[in-house]
């Protein structure tokens, strides 16, 4: 038997140092578990502070015995080169472990083994943990807001609706795959446009289906005698100019009534709420404010002096004045400069004024990005005859856009976690109306499951949308 | 009409108070090579730069092709696709595969259908023998085939004159023999050349003249052979001197 060197262990005596490590750290693990779950303490016959450290200094030895170099066991190396590379990483990954095991009891008793969730007022909640019974009862609130009760099919159609609208990408065909961008660049967004004005809002319906149908038939019937060539141009101009020759020149009472459409009931904005809420708000604001931000960045580093100065200026306003003053003149102040019968929505308001606010952080991350091209780029791009619209395209963007997505991401994220802010003009979110629950006289006191229930579901969008970017990013790699 | 593709008169450029081009005056003919050597600094690329106005020039006159290059020059993009240029650097897309590199141009600038940009592209890329490489990206490629695609990609816009700035000087000398017969090549062909560089051997190979400038200037211009054999100024011959 080989000579036993206890301070630099090695493959010779593997399996006592093995063993011996191995007996230590769970030894350690066992006394921590024991204190934290059972509330034992088995070693409470040492002095005071050497037992409060012996788990710790057994642990400690046990990793230095087991951290042996190409053991050939998958485990033991694992461990070794991701938690235990040296004496300081041990030291760290025990101090995790055992505050991970200190903590969990308290955590599974609160959220879980003392919590309530059966009953439907809070007299249920008499344990030491959550009252889940106010999350269950609340629910409904805090997805839809003061939305009515017996309207909320149409957020939910709308929202399964577009969720899969927006899920198209998977399924395209080669041949559709060039059209995605553009699809989902500007029609993605109309679509949901309209489905949350005539859905979700019961917007009033312009459109004379009657008329539609006939001047679609029309269409079609001479479509066939279209050379291949001119389709495209024939059915973009065709169709509508036949649908607004019939509803002004040919106008036809019976014919509007026929194939009238009853609009959905109106809902107003000041009504929607909770996560829904957010879910609009933040879509559209991250829709507008990256090309705003785009045309900012591209602004600021322009040639033409007002171009460039009114950029720097817009990023400049946006990013010195805080969301929360924006949005309270957004809703105070800019009524006073429209013209007194002219009204915008406040939802829409708020989604402008959040959407520039946020332009401005993108345009200077994108400005990151195009200040990390080198020259050449450029010079390469112009020397081959492109101008400043066709070289940003094709070649500027591409490149910078793919440098900036950790950044764009971030700014995203921050904007998700702006939203709750729109309470300063009457908007209730899901944040905002937890506020708005926990000032319930019926249901005071239960502010923290609230807030832990909003903290998961905001983390469960925004970790989504991280590892969404971070796709991205994997995606569009190539070597430099 | 005259043969002078180029024409270049009485050129001025400051880099703010700095004078970095003084008094150029430079006529280059079609089908004509010309090499242009100098130290350091004496604004060779600058030149260059200045032929597809990469660079602005103060004083003077620049003629590409019958276009005079000015501020208010309306179709700078349809001169600069005619006047290919190939640089240090590469400077090839890294987005793109090669045979996007090579494409990208011909398509979007000079709206050629997709299949026949490409089976141009796929030709230029097979005289400069990298045709099995279309569809890498250059981040994959060695820097002597980065070149020879960089070459290829200018000379799919069919250029009438080509622009080298120090083609081969980024380059390990292994890979400057490929990149210089590219060249050789090219300029067999019967393409308008102007080459800064300092590969002596290739300019007594295919220049018809060199060019020396220092600080600015052109301090000499010569056939070939006799820009070699009886260098006039004294700061040629010892540039010479130096350099071979
Ligand atoms: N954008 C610029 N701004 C200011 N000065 C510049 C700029 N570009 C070049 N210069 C200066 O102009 C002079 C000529 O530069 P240029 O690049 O034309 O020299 P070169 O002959 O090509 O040198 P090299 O052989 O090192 O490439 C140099 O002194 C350089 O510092
Ligand atoms: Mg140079």
């Amino acid at each position: 038997m080989n000579k036993l060197n206890f301070l630099q262990p090695d493959k010779n005596n593997f399996n006592t140092y093995l063993y011996t490590g191995v007996i230590l750290v769970a030894l350690s693990i066992f006394i921590v578990f024991l204190n934290s779950f059972f509330n034992k303490d088995i070693i409470s016959f040492l002095p005071g502070s050497i037992s409060f450290f012996l788990p710790l200094i057994l642990g400690f030895i046990g990793l230095h015995l087991i951290r042996i170099d190409y053991s050939g066991l998958k485990f033991l190396d694992a461990i070794n080169k991701n938690i235990n590379t040296n004496n300081f990483n041990a030291f760290l990954s025990l101090l995790i472990v055992f505050v991970v095991i200190k903590s969990l009891p308290p955590l599974l008793s609160w959220f879980i083994l003392d919590a309530n969730i059966a009953g439907d007022s809070k007299d249920v909640c008499t344990g030491t943990g959550a009252c889940w019974t106010y999350i269950k009862i609340w629910f409904n609130r805090f997805m839809y807001g003061m939305y009515p009760n017996a309207e909320q099919w149409r957020i939910n159609l709308s929202f399964i609706a577009l969720a899969f609208l927006g899920t198209i990408g998977f399924f395209a065909t080669e041949k559709f795959k060039k059209y995605l961008t553009l699809y989902y660049v500007a029609v993605y967004p109309v679509i949901a446009f309209f489905f949350i004005f005539f859905f979700i809002s019961g917007g009033p319906i312009f459109f004379d289906f009657s008329y539609g149908i006939i001047a679609a038939v029309i269409s079609i019937i001479i479509g066939f005698f279209i050379p291949s060539k001119f389709k495209m141009y024939y059915f973009i101009i065709v169709p509508i100019t036949l649908y607004i020759l019939l509803k002004y020149v040919f106008f036809y009472e019976e014919l509007i009534e026929l194939g009238k459409l009853e609009s959905l009931e109106w809902v107003e904005t000041g009504a929607w709420g909770g996560l829904s809420l957010t879910f609009i708000v933040s879509f559209f604001c991250l829709i507008f404010c990256f090309p705003i931000g785009l045309f900012l960045s591209l602004g600021r580093r322009s040639d033409f002096p007002i171009i460039k100065y009114f950029s720097i200026g817009m990023i400049e306003f946006w990013r010195g004045v805080p969301l929360i003053t924006v949005l309270f003149m957004s809703s105070v102040m800019f009524p006073m400069f429209l013209p007194e019968d002219m009204f915008i929505d406040k939802l829409v308001r708020v989604i402008i004024a959040i959407s520039l606010f946020e332009a401005a952080y993108v345009a200077e991350v994108i400005r990151g990005g195009l200040q990390a091209l080198p020259r050449g780029q450029y010079d390469a791009a112009k020397s081959l005859g492109m101008g400043y619209w066709k070289m940003h395209i094709l070649v500027i963007l591409p490149q910078a856009l793919k440098l900036v997505i950790p950044g764009i991401a971030n700014t995203f994220l921050a904007l998700v976690k702006d939203t709750p802010l729109i309470f300063v003009v009457g908007l209730l979110e899901i944040v905002g109306m937890l506020n708005l629950a926990k000032t319930n006289p019926e249901w005071l006191g239960f502010a923290m499951e609230g807030y832990v229930f909003a903290s998961v579901l905001f983390f469960i969008i925004c970790y989504a949308m991280s590892k969404y970017s971070y796709n991205l990013e994997q995606k569009y790699k190539t070597e430099r | 009409m005259s043969d002078k593709i180029i024409q270049i008169t009485e050129m001025n450029k400051w880099f703010g108070d700095f004078q970095v081009l003084k008094n150029i005056n430079l006529e280059v003919e079609k089908n004509k090579k010309i090499v242009v050597c100098g130290p350091s600094g004496s604004g060779k690329s600058t030149l260059i730069r200045c032929i597809n106005r990469l660079e602005e020039h103060q004083q003077g006159s620049i003629i590409v092709d019958g276009n005079e290059l000015t501020e208010d020059t309306k179709d700078i993009e349809k001169i600069r696709a005619e006047v290919g240029m190939v640089f240090q650097q590469f400077n090839l897309f890294p987005h793109l595969s090669i045979l996007d590199n090579c494409t990208l141009a011909p398509i979007w600038v000079k709206k050629m259908p997709k299949k026949n940009a490409e089976e141009l592209a796929l030709q230029h890329l097979e005289k400069v023998q990298i045709a099995d490489q279309a569809s890498k990206y250059p981040g994959q490629l060695s820097g002597g085939q980065q070149q020879r695609c960089a070459i290829a990609r200018a000379l799919c816009m069919e250029p009438k004159i080509m622009l080298f700035d120090e083609p081969t000087s980024a380059l390990d000398p292994e890979m400057i023999k490929e990149v210089l017969d590219a060249m050789v090549n090219l300029a067999k062909a019967g393409m308008t050349m102007i080459v800064v560089t300092h590969e002596m051997g290739f300019a007594k190979e295919v220049a018809d003249e060199v060019i020396f400038m220092d600080e600015g200037m052109i301090v000499e211009r010569a056939e070939t052979k006799e820009f070699f054999a009886h260098p006039k100024s004294d700061r040629t011959k010892l540039f010479l001197s130096q350099i071979l």
